[in-house]
């Protein structure tokens, strides 16, 4: 799928600029853990996270994610956008738990990374 | 042969929200010189989960990277707390992390481990009251 049906499905909004949501995602990975998401390479191209810190931007940049997708509703400031801006990665935020917003990407075809 | 660039950071143990920037830098610059994708994804987050870990655990300490293009070899220092077992700190799951600290996403005591699990030389010691000391590198090659 693309980051823009990610946005639809979980009728989500997004929060940066620039970043393009045409870009196909395979992969993700749902944590409030940034080590155990640290822990786990393998081309994953979405966290899902219900974090809400500049760790979270930082972590996925190390891992090469390209969409971070913001559950239960949490706003990140706008520091952490900024940072999220300069690497290019598309920020997401929907009122879905982290459940049911893992749940429904599942169910349209996106999977975890094999490890 | 030509010398190793040298790299050093200095990493605050009072602001949680910089911790990171050290291996921000390390990782584009590795880019920039380019180095192979893989290697710099391993240096990059083992360098990162050592960051943490001074911010967290030992109130800062002091980065140095030396890089040639066989090697990226990364020194972490701190004159923080010190690790009583090290044997316990490096298996899975053992943390000390505070529960503030959990609230931050940190303390699933996976850092370590999985420093050593994408570095291919790897060694700590570690004095209680004196600081720990921490060796890695990445191969470019491996
Ligand atoms: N530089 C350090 N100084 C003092 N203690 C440390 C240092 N690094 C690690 N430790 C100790 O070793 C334990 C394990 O570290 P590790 O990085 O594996 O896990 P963590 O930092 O607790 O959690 P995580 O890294 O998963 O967020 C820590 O909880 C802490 O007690
Ligand atoms: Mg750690």
């Amino acid at each position: 799928m693309k980051i823009s049906d990610i946005l639809s499905i979980l009728d989500a909004q997004l929060l940066t600029e620039g970043a393009g949501l045409e870009r196909e995602v395979h992969t993700a990975c749902g944590s409030d853990m940034m080590s155990d998401v640290l822990a786990f390479v393998k081309d994953q191209s979405v966290l899902i996270t219900g974090l809400n810190n500049p760790q979270v931007v930082r972590t996925a940049d190390m891992m090469d994610m390209i969409c971070i997708v913001f559950v239960r509703g949490k706003k990140p400031d706008a520091g952490i956008l900024a940072l999220a801006e300069e690497r290019g990665m598309a920020i997401l935020c929907t009122d879905h738990t982290m459940f049911t917003a893992c749940g429904l990407l599942y169910a349209h075809g996106l999977r975890g990374g094999v490890h | 042969m030509a010398e190793p660039i040298r790299l050093d950071y200095v990493v605050p143990g009072d602001d949680f929200t910089r911790a990171g920037e050290a291996s921000a830098d390390l990782k584009s610059r590795l880019k920039s010189l380019g180095f192979p994708p893989a290697a710099i994804r391993r240096a990059a987050i083992a360098l990162y989960e050592g960051e943490i870990n001074l911010a967290i655990h030992a109130g800062g300490g002091r980065i140095t990277v030396a890089l040639t293009p066989e090697r990226i070899e990364m020194a972490l220092d701190d004159e923080g707390p010190g690790i009583p077992d090290i044997a316990l700190a490096m298996s899975e799951g053992y943390s000390t992390a505070p529960d503030e600290v959990r609230s931050l996403g940190f303390g699933a005591g996976m850092g370590l481990p999985n420093m050593k699990k994408y570095t291919d030389e790897f060694s700590i010691a570690s004095t209680v009251g004196e600081g720990t000391h921490i060796r890695m590198a990445v191969l470019t090659a491996g």
